[in-house]
């Protein structure tokens, strides 16, 4: 866990070193059976590469979007997200889950 | 994030000194506090605890919707002593996220037949414990029931702070095992931290109920506030 969150704010350290624009998404607050915790994120760099989770999946590609406006304004904004809404989670799996994703730009 | 706070949560993490950052989420105003500093933080009863529950969240503070990112080291469990316990202990530490190394010089138990997948170090203690970097995000138990073993394991865990320092042995044997140290340095407050008999008192038989027990009293050390661990 920490390896991994680690790798992902050093990569944006380093992505922000090297000239890019990045943004950083994380979760701060969830409801019902979300799947990742509080404090889980997902780091986006301007040519839309990222790294890391906010939902296991399902949400990333809407919250690279909005990191990418984000990286564009300079602003920092908050996503909500109702985990079941979205996609193909199996029936069982984070069914009902609701998750507020903050993101902001690095730099 | 600027990218100073950022730059020093790296370098806190990397140190595995914990840290947590502070987002207005209003506004994305940010401040960091380092683990040293929480004693005078405005916020400290709630930065104590939320570091302590290792969990990142929103509080509210002065109308102000805060979120607090708890940036905590992983918990480390070193293991001396590769016997049957411990082959019960370490896939329950694992399962609990921690950091696992078990140490024993006698090969003929530490085997990777008997420890798939688990860090397996078949050196003595003076050898194998200076790299593992123990720190006070480290438990550390003492299994062996030979003091060839377990007491210089000891005296180094003694030097490292841990969060958490326990001991095989019933009262009697504890009370040996105190009399041997003292001879070696240790000081009464170090010998006082080792929880010994090991592990909460739940009538534990077998190896596995042995290792929930320990687990428990780790969780417990981790996670009370210092008041109410035992």
């Amino acid at each position: 866990m920490l390896n991994r969150d680690e790798d992902i704010l050093k990569a944006a350290e380093d992505w922000q070193k090297a000239g890019h624009g990045v943004a950083l998404a994380t979760v701060v607050e969830t409801w019902g059976s979300a799947p990742r915790p509080a404090g889980s994120s997902l780091v986006i760099n301007d040519d839309g590469t990222f790294l890391g989770s906010v939902s296991g999946g399902c949400v990333e590609g809407a919250v690279v979007t909005e990191a990418l406006d984000v990286i564009a304004s300079g602003k920092p904004r908050m996503l909500e997200f109702g985990v079941a809404d979205e996609t193909a989670w199996n029936v069982g799996l984070s069914c009902g889950g609701t998750i507020r994703v903050f993101v902001e730009k690095v730099g | 994030m600027k990218l100073e706070t950022l730059a020093q949560v790296n370098v806190e993490r990397a140190a595995r000194r914990p840290v947590i950052v502070v987002t207005d989420t209003a506004n994305g105003e940010q401040r960091l506090v380092k683990a040293a500093d929480i004693a005078t933080d405005p916020l400290r009863s709630d930065l104590a605890k939320q570091l302590r529950m290792g969990k990142s969240g929103m509080i509210e503070a002065a109308g102000k919707k805060l979120f607090l990112n708890v940036y905590a080291p992983t918990a480390k469990l070193v293991i001396v002593g590769a016997v049957h316990i411990s082959q019960a202990l370490a896939p329950l530490a694992r399962s609990l996220d921690y950091d696992v190394t078990v140490v024993d010089p006698r090969t003929a138990f530490a085997s990777p037949e008997r420890f798939p997948d688990v860090p397996l170090i078949a050196e003595w203690p003076d050898v194998a414990l200076p790299p593992l970097n123990i720190d006070h995000y480290t438990a550390f138990v003492a299994l062996t029931h030979d003091p060839k073993i377990d007491d210089p394991a000891l005296l180094h865990a003694f030097e490292r702070d841990c969060f958490y320092i326990g001991a095989l042995g019933s009262r009697k044997t504890h009370a040996k095992r105190g009399e041997r140290l003292t001879a070696q340095g240790a000081k009464d407050s170090d010998i006082a931290r080792i929880h010994a008999p090991i592990g909460l008192p739940i009538g534990a038989v077998s190896p596995s109920e042995i290792a929930v027990a320990i687990m428990a009293e780790i969780t417990a050390q981790l996670r009370l506030p210092k008041e109410a661990a035992a």
